[in-house]
């Protein structure tokens, strides 16, 4: 096996043995994204100085760590493990995007919460991701910067927004990465790319240093190959923070150990009948189904029940959403960071310069959000969209009363061609339908690989817990995938331009 | 029902926005359709139901009134597009705007 392909648990075991080293792990990683990186576009910034720097560091605490005995258990797992950041989250001294032509030459003067985490834990970052331009999208396709393409296809998308992210580790460009999921962000691409990827509870992960799009929303979470290395980057960067007022003190569960303990009682999953509608890909519904079988088969307890407001989700996150990022993206003015095209007045240079900077969803949302918190519209739209939130948060509410998790797809389709569905908004938005009901509730979601489609595409399982129950998805996703060996599947490995592959 | 032209450019005006023809055309019929889809939250009688602005249980964070470092006056000047002394420059703002 190739270093590229460690998972997180195995690199650290390694490491630790001194069979690798930091270095090499890197540089392994760095050769993968010189060879395949300029087809895939999973990355916007490269940061192979500090990368090495942090190998470097890496080994020697890992050596003195080797020869001292009395220092053991001290030394964090994560120690030397190389990672992708998607680039809406900062790190100070590094260009942050945001996938927008706004911040193009935005330095970021501080760390994000979530990162510094891991970066006191010796991670080693190898860049920043591409995303759809302030996460607004379920392709990547929105990006300032031009595409990433889908390791199983490059004709395909890889989902979005969190998709550079997604691309990095099912590609083996990293070991794993940090994304983003506002309304299925880190789900989605991680379905559409083969991966695990964790969506945590609002109030679980700081939000300190990450560009906001809807405040009310915003989760930052691991993307990895397996459960158990979503497990160990959720417990690192969880957890109260004094720079971000919505984290909450709420104990976080020891996740070292996935299995279920002896006489553990039977885990009851409930199905939302209102997942498996018309319109959902026959070959998703099939993979999600035997997906809830084999979980029966290890003794689950299946409960089918309703979430009667399911299909007010979409109209309620694309009021809500909007309306937040209208605010938030208000602060890209020209004034005190990103670009600026100058005029002779203020109010000119305002228009001038978000005229230029902005991509076309974010305009749009920008207007859907500005329209619906407008005098005379606000209480038919935003005001109408949060009572139905309540709706919708206690639809969840119900059903944790009666099973420990869900299971559903975590979209309707597999990954889509590139191009196919960016003239038509609302198709787009479609796309997040399982995603966004529990990204409303702000519960925790996973989505782990359940299957392949005709095309060899990936399809994905997602299992909902409710808020601060990450360990309940983590230990179902992780029965389940020790009983399966979807998530052992890897993309065609892609040979440098212009040399052909060894075979 | 179709956003007018007006209303289309009111919103971007609010928004500080500044929209080609073409932009103004496209995004009144996109949002027109996206608008008309959001209606179906009208089906809903929410005359009961207390509005969710957070899923989180409001509560007060405090912490000690006590002096942090914090970033220079120059750290935070160092994205300025333009900048003098220790302030950010800009053109002139009053007499300006419809």
């Amino acid at each position: 096996m190739a270093l590229i392909d460690l998972t997180l648990h195995e690199a650290a075991a390694l490491l630790r043995q001194g069979q690798l080293s930091s270095v090499e792990l890197t540089e392994a990683c760095l050769g993968q994204i010189a060879a395949c990186d300029g087809d895939l576009h999973a990355y916007l910034t490269l940061t192979p100085e500090l990368a090495r720097a942090a190998a470097r560091a890496a080994d020697e605490r890992l050596a003195a760590w080797r020869r001292e005995p009395a220092a053991r258990e001290s030394l964090p797992l994560l120690t030397g493990l190389p990672l992708a950041v998607k680039d809406v989250l900062c790190l100070k001294g590094v260009r942050a995007t945001s996938g927008s032509r706004i911040l193009n030459n935005f330095i970021a003067p501080y760390t994000a919460t979530a990162l510094q985490r891991l970066l006191d834990q010796g991670v080693v970052v190898l860049g920043k991701t591409n995303c759809d331009e302030f996460a607004m999208g379920s392709s990547t396709e929105n990006s300032g910067y031009g595409v990433t393409r889908n390791p199983w296809d490059l004709a395909r998308v890889p989902g979005g927004s969190s998709g550079g992210s997604a691309v990095a580790v099912a590609a083996r460009l990293a070991l794993a990465a940090l994304g983003t999921d506002t309304g299925g962000s880190i789900r989605q691409p991680a379905s559409f790319c083969g991966i695990a990827g964790l969506k945590v509870s609002y109030g679980r992960v700081s939000r300190y240093g990450l560009i906001a799009f809807g405040s009310s929303l915003d989760t930052v979470g691991p993307l990895a190959r397996t459960v158990a290395d979503a497990a160990l980057l959720f417990s690192a960067i969880a957890g109260p923070d004094p720079l971000d007022a919505t984290t909450m003190p709420v104990a976080l569960p020891d996740l070292s150990q996935l299995e279920a303990g002896p006489g553990e009682r039977p885990l009851r999953v409930g199905v939302p009948r209102e997942y498996f509608v018309a319109g959902i890909q026959p070959e998703v519904e099939k993979a999600v189904r035997e997906a809830i079988g084999v979980l029966a088969s290890l003794g689950a307890e299946i409960v089918e029940l309703s979430l009667p407001h399911t299909e007010y989700a979409l109209p309620v996150y694309y009021l809500i959403a909007p309306a937040e990022a209208s605010a938030n993206l208000a602060r890209f003015d020209g004034v005190r960071y990103g670009s600026r095209v100058a005029q002779d007045n203020l109010w000119d240079q305002y228009e001038a310069t978000r005229a230029a900077g902005f991509g076309p969803e974010v305009k749009r949302r920008i207007m859907l959000g500005t329209y619906a918190l407008s005098a005379g519209y606000y209480d038919a739209y935003y005001g109408q969209a949060q009572k139905v939130r309540t709706l919708i948060k206690r639809d969840f509410d119900e059903a944790f009363k009666r099973v420990d998790v869900l299971a559903c797809p975590v979209a309707p389709t597999t990954a889509f061609k590139i191009g196919e569905k960016t003239d038509d908004p609302l198709a787009m938005y479609l796309e997040d339908v399982f995603t966004l009901p529990s990204s409303l509730a702000g519960i925790c979601g996973l989505s782990t690989p359940c299957g392949f489609d005709q095309h060899g595409l990936p399809i994905g399982l997602q299992l909902l817990g409710p808020a601060f129950g990450e360990d309940r998805v983590l230990r179902a996703g992780y029965a389940y995938e020790q009983a399966t060996s979807w998530h052992k599947q890897a993309p065609p490995r892609r040979e440098p331009a212009g040399k052909p592959g060894a075979g | 029902m179709p956003l007018t032209q007006e209303e289309v450019e009111h919103i971007a005006s609010l928004a500080r926005l500044r929209l080609t023809e073409e932009e103004k055309a496209r995004y009144g019929e996109q949002l027109s359709a996206i608008l008309d889809y959001m209606a179906k939250l009208k089906e809903l009688d929410t005359a009961h139901i207390e509005p969710t602005a957070t899923v989180l249980p409001l509560r007060t964070v405090l912490r000690p009134d006590t002096v942090r470092p914090s970033l220079l006056p120059d750290e935070w000047l160092a994205n300025a597009p333009e900048a003098e002394g220790q302030m950010f420059r800009v053109p002139p703002v009053l007499g300006v705007g419809p």
